[in-house]
């Protein structure tokens, strides 16, 4: 094979989805050709038949959905703190001299070891679960804006400035617009980095959610539910990183054109 | 009276790592006349780029100071449009925004500003691309977005930077046409920086040679070629003179560097 020599889209396709096919292949020979112990791992059939039972009977829908409010929730919240941060601390050094030290500091903390500090002050309700998404989510955001928009192309800087900005200028029309599909692509990262952190809030003191589902399977060995919750996690990240993938590009079609 | 004066202007780098301080450039004295056009030539790491980003308030000079109809540069402004070597147009701009963009700046009303931008995207032959990205477009037509980006803001003198370096000959050609076209029609105050000996002489009507490190004015020629100038200049006897005399001046300045270089 030559290196570095792109592929077909078809064939791509092809081999993304055989990849697939030879995971659940694999996976369908060790259970229902019994070489593992089937308390341990469910097959897929049933994998799907007790997801099916969980969606019509249990409602697991309803813990899908506060799930998906979670992450959203907590994401959102982030942002909106972190990014007008990271653009303060990217533009002026000053400002980036002041937080940098703590936020580079702050952003190796855990946040699933903040989960029984945080249960302590808000309780088990959702704003624990809001809070620890944020604890792990505001510190990410907060650097790697700043890193990007410290990185601003400065011969645009300069261009604007022989055009006549003023520095409040600079900051609005150049650096906010030169940055903009990057915080975008920033946060899209960030959101899948979210979706670890709710099921770990779910996981310890909760009562409701895909997380909480699965601890409470476990407790009935019912490997069938626990797969479809991840599986269902799984679906719901990608289809959510499609969904801003197409929006980022609808929103900034001048940096794909 | 001149335009533009630059007065005992020089540039020392600070030594790296406690070495000895560079100096980039020797104290400058240049009377730019209004309307002038002025190409500074000189081989590459001889200062001219950091004169012209002094004049444009870009960088702070070590010594003496840059004066425009009388007034000290101390800043960057929009009284000196500059045109950069690398390609500056803003990428989430269209081209038409990009034009708008200094007139914007000063808040300018937008049917106001939809006229000029239009005059000037007739001026450099980009009709029918006003919606472009620059990403669609070839480096011609994004320096051509950029001359007309700074020319839009109507600035006291125009200062470009090896403008048309990143170009293929040919385009580079077309480029000097439609620039010196352009001067030719709007008088303007121009300065030019450029290591091009051809392009030097065909776009000025006066050329400043710049010596090598630590730059400063080697010669200051007139260019009394008749204008409106057309390509054919190139290759006629009193442009081969011009360009024969200044490629000695060069040369001997290239060939400095080039021992320092190595020794």
């Amino acid at each position: 094979m030559r290196p570095l020599h792109p592929v077909s889209p078809g064939i791509r396709m092809v081999l993304g989805i055989l990849f697939f096919v030879l995971f659940v292949a694999f996976w369908a020979w060790i259970t229902l050709g019994g070489h593992v112990n089937r308390i341990f791992l469910a097959d897929p059939l049933s994998m799907l038949r007790d997801g099916w039972r969980l969606l019509v009977e249990d409602r697991f829908w309803l813990d899908i959905l506060i799930t998906i409010w979670r992450v959203f929730g907590g994401f959102v919240l982030a942002s909106v703190v972190a990014v007008p941060l990271g653009i303060a601390m990217g533009a002026w050094k000053p400002v980036e001299a002041f937080l940098e030290p703590f936020v580079s500091f702050a952003r190796y903390l855990p946040a699933s070891a903040f989960i029984p500090l945080l249960i302590l002050w808000a309780g088990i309700g959702e704003l624990e679960k809001l809070l620890v998404i944020f604890v792990g989510s505001v510190f990410q955001i907060i650097l790697i804006v700043a890193v990007k928009v410290g990185s601003t192309r400065r011969d645009l800087v300069e261009a604007a400035y022989t055009l006549g900005s003023t520095n409040n200028g600079i900051v609005k029309r150049v650096i906010l617009p030169a940055n903009a599909p990057e915080i975008a692509e920033t946060l899209r990262l960030v959101l899948g980095w979210a979706w670890t952190y709710v099921i770990v809030a779910e996981l310890i003191g909760s009562s409701s959610g895909i997380g909480y589902m699965i601890i409470n399977s476990q407790s009935r060995l019912a490997t069938g539910q626990i797969i479809f919750g991840i599986i269902v996690i799984g679906l719901i990240g990608l289809l959510s990183d499609f969904a801003f993938k197409a929006f980022n590009r609808w929103l900034f079609p001048w940096s794909l054109a | 009276m001149s335009k533009l004066l630059i007065e005992g202007v020089s540039r020392t780098f600070a030594g790296v790592r406690g070495g000895q301080p560079v100096k980039a450039l020797m104290p400058i004295e240049l009377a730019v006349a209004a309307n002038d056009f002025i190409t500074i030539l000189g081989p590459s790491g001889c200062g001219k780029s950091t004169l012209l980003r002094i004049v444009a308030g870009l960088e702070a000079p070590s010594e003496g100071r840059v004066l425009l109809d009388g007034k000290a540069v101390t800043r960057p402004g929009p009284d000196r449009g500059m045109v950069f070597q690398s390609y500056t147009l803003f990428p989430w701009l269209t081209v038409a925004e990009n034009i708008a963009f200094g007139l914007r700046e000063r808040g300018m009303a937008d049917k106001e500003r939809d006229g000029i931008v239009a005059s000037y995207v007739d001026l450099v032959g980009l009709k029918g691309f006003e919606n472009h990205w620059p990403k669609q477009l070839s480096g011609g037509m994004q320096q051509r977005t950029a001359i007309a980006r700074a020319l839009a803001n109507d600035p006291e003198i125009l200062l470009l930077d090896e403008p048309f370096g990143a170009l293929d000959n040919q385009t580079r050609g077309l480029m000097q046409e439609l620039l010196l076209g352009i001067w030719e029609r709007r008088k303007k105050t121009v300065l030019f920086v450029t290591h091009d000996i051809e392009e030097a002489i065909f776009m000025a009507s006066r050329v400043i040679v710049m010596s090598a490190r630590p730059g400063r004015i080697k010669s200051d020629v007139a260019i009394d070629l008749p204008h409106p100038r057309h390509y054919t200049l190139k290759t006629s006897p009193e442009f081969s003179i011009l360009k024969a005399r200044l490629t000695e001046d060069i040369r001997a300045e290239a060939m400095r560097t080039a021992l320092v270089q190595q020794g």
